[in-house]
């Protein structure tokens, strides 16, 4: 059975200036101690996601479509009851994801206490054990200590100990390195990868890097403006991309690997949600449109597992 | 031309600046040594990247190559010329040459000017195209790819971008030989930086700038860098040709910072530990408590930073084992084919 299973969500935000609908039809899922990334720009949908995962949308946003969590829909009372137990969340700040008033060792603890039920002391030797898992190093030490106290990585190790410490069936990760160095991330992003090993969480990791994306995830979700464009198994995204925004994007990723002539480079910004373009979003800046292109393209499968939402796909060269 | 006899456009030797802090009765409490010791040549119309992650100074040292802060100890030359030595009104005057682009476009322009007046405040700073100013920002505008009509418009019209392509325009208006660029990309969505670092590499090829590129972007520094100066903990680890560097690191602290690079099928061999506090840096070398090579000399004395064009800063760097090298990207041949599109065929 699937971890997730996110089934024709849509999310519309109900604002001053008039309906944004911010994710349109989205469906995928994910298997446990699988990593399904989800990649896009500012504005692509990719957080609103998340939240809507975990239910954490502000009041003006309208959801409709399933979401399932082990098989079991999730509605906004079981998404009150899943977080934090089944359902766990790690963000891009940790200074601001964690209370500054508490200790590393209590946050951790307190979610032992509170879901599992253990008392004060027991509940803090686990958080120690946790801390140890995620290895900060003087770990008992380090659980007496406030967030000011840590460093930008270790404060992410404490929240991806609250986040693992009851042994969740899912972690939603939004941009969970973006603010880190990049020795640091490497280092977090490995320990992800050995804790969903052991424990059989599943993974969405929402990132914009496409690097990370290539090295954590087993299969990803392209979006834009709101819309799938492209939905493969990693390896076949990277190697055979059919959607002309993925195609465009992987070109305009400057690379470590590569120095090339000229990046590709995606003409133009990304439409306003308010006022999208009629048909396929991408089309007013894509090399490939044709009249076609003025209807919505349905999300088709060019191949077993690969789906892409392109009138042209599969796009010969 | 003779460019390898011809002389760095920006010279430093011996930077230092250090950011006492005081506790809260006020009592010295010690300094964070955020550049502690630089030397560093800029060639002319080259691009030379400064590298680190945060902490490393490299923001610090940017300042300091164009005297907004004053060092504490060090000499900085401009063309030959002694920069710290200028009185106030010809350092201003001196500026014209130097320019700087921030990381956040939503920053660094004043919301209550318009485009126009925005990059009109140096063409009269510096009395250049007088009579003509109007006629001159059009020309900026379009040199960045914006639309001379968007002059009269504020910049919260704009997208982070076209801010950024703003930011640039301002900072060619007064001609300047150099630009330093901190972070220029960094806040910008993947197709947007494209654009942005298509325009920087055109810009710099066609007007002969010399660019200063701070980043902790490893890709974008591949991209456009000729020269990549790597800082760790205030001080210059090493410095080479851009290819050099990337293809045969010295430095074990570079070969890691490569290495942690995602996108390259999982990390080879992590670093370990956090950077320590640049206010109590490590004796002896400052990388050596997270060195995989450590040895005991390390921990005793700090290496010089030498070698000929490729500069390096360990006790070591003629006998650690080989770095293991960048796996080149493959081209793939449909790829590159329809990737070209997106130059060639606008919508």
């Amino acid at each position: 059975m699937n971890a997730l299973e996110v089934e024709g969500l849509c999310i519309d935000f109900h604002t001053e200036r008039g309906v944004l609908r911010a994710v349109d039809r989205l469906s995928f899922c994910v298997a446990p101690g699988k990593t399904l990334a989800i990649v896009g720009e500012s504005g692509c949908g990719k957080s609103a996601t998340a939240l809507a995962i975990l239910g954490l949308l502000a009041e003006n946003a309208e959801v409709s479509g399933s979401i399932r969590l082990a098989g079991r829909k999730l509605t906004q009372a079981a998404q009150r009851a899943a977080r934090g137990r089944e359902l766990a969340m790690i963000f891009q700040e940790p200074m601001t994801s964690l209370n500054p008033a508490f200790t590393a060792g209590e946050q951790v603890a307190e979610a032992l206490r509170l879901h599992e039920g253990l008392n004060a002391r027991d509940a803090m030797d686990r958080a120690i054990a946790m801390l140890e898992r995620v290895r900060i190093p003087e770990a008992a030490r380090r659980a007496k200590q406030y967030p000011h106290q840590l460093s930008g990585g270790m404060r992410q190790r404490v929240m991806i100990a609250i986040a693992l410490a009851c042994k969740p069936k899912l972690l939603i990760a939004d941009e969970p390195t973006t603010a880190l160095d990049v020795t640091v991330q490497a280092q977090i992003l490995a320990l992800l990868d050995e804790l969903k090993r052991e424990t059989g969480t599943a993974v969405v990791l929402i990132t914009h890097d496409l690097g990370v994306v290539r090295d954590h995830a087993d299969d990803v979700v392209v979006m834009y403006a709101g819309r799938v464009a492209e939905r493969a198994p990693t390896a076949r995204i990277f190697e055979q991309p059919e959607h002309p925004y993925t195609i465009g994007l992987l070109g305009a990723a400057p690379r470590l690997d590569s120095r090339r002539a000229r990046l590709a480079s995606i003409e133009g910004t990304v439409p306003d949600l308010r006022d999208p373009p009629p048909g396929c979003r991408f089309a007013p800046r894509c090399p490939f449109a044709i009249a076609a292109c003025a209807e919505t393209p349905p999300l088709a499968e060019t191949a077993p597992g690969h789906f892409a939402a392109c009138h042209r796909a599969p796009l010969a060269a | 031309m003779t460019p390898l006899l011809e002389a760095p456009l920006l010279e430093a030797r011996g930077l230092v600046k250090h950011f006492p802090f005081r506790d809260s009765l006020g009592r010295a409490r010690g300094a964070v040594r955020a550049v502690d010791g630089v030397s560093l040549s800029v060639p002319r119309g080259r691009v030379l990247a400064i590298v680190g992650e945060s902490g490393c100074g490299k923001s610090t040292l940017g300042r300091l190559l164009l005297r907004l802060i004053e060092p504490d100890a060090g000499q900085l030359r401009f063309d030959g010329e002694d920069l710290l030595a200028l009185p106030p009104a010809a350092m201003r005057a001196r500026r014209r040459d130097m320019q700087l682009i921030f990381q956040d476009p939503f920053a660094s322009l004043d919301p209550r000017m318009t485009v126009e007046a925005a990059i009109t405040e140096p063409l009269i700073l510096h009395k250049l195209h007088r009579g003509r100013e109007r006629a001159r920002v059009a020309e900026l505008l379009e040199r960045v790819g914006l639309r001379p009509e968007l002059a009269r418009r504020w910049p919260h019209e704009f997208s982070g971008g076209q801010r950024q392509r703003i930011a640039i325009a301002r900072a060619l208006a007064s001609e300047p030989r150099m630009i330093i660029g901190d972070e220029p990309v960094s806040a910008l969505d993947v197709s947007v930086q494209a654009q942005v670092v298509n325009l920087l590499g055109d810009l710099i090829r066609d007007l002969g700038l010399t660019f200063v590129l701070i980043s902790h972007d490893l890709g974008v520094v591949r991209q456009i860098a000729d020269e990549v100066a790597v800082m760790y903990l205030g001080q210059i680890v090493e410095q080479a040709p851009a290819e050099h560097l990337f293809h045969n690191p010295r430095h074990p602290y570079t070969r890691a910072l490569l290495a942690a690079v995602p996108g390259q099928g999982g990390a080879l061999r992590l670093l370990e530990g956090d950077v320590p506090s640049p206010v109590s840096p490590p004796s002896g070398c400052r990388f050596h408590t997270r060195c995989p090579h450590v040895r005991d000399v390390c921990r005793a004395s700090a290496p010089p930073l030498s070698g000929a064009s490729h500069l390096a800063a360990c006790h070591f760097q003629d006998s650690l084992p080989a770095a293991t090298p960048i796996r080149e990207a493959a081209a793939d041949a449909r790829l590159t084919r329809l990737q070209a599109y997106f130059t060639e065929h606008t919508p």
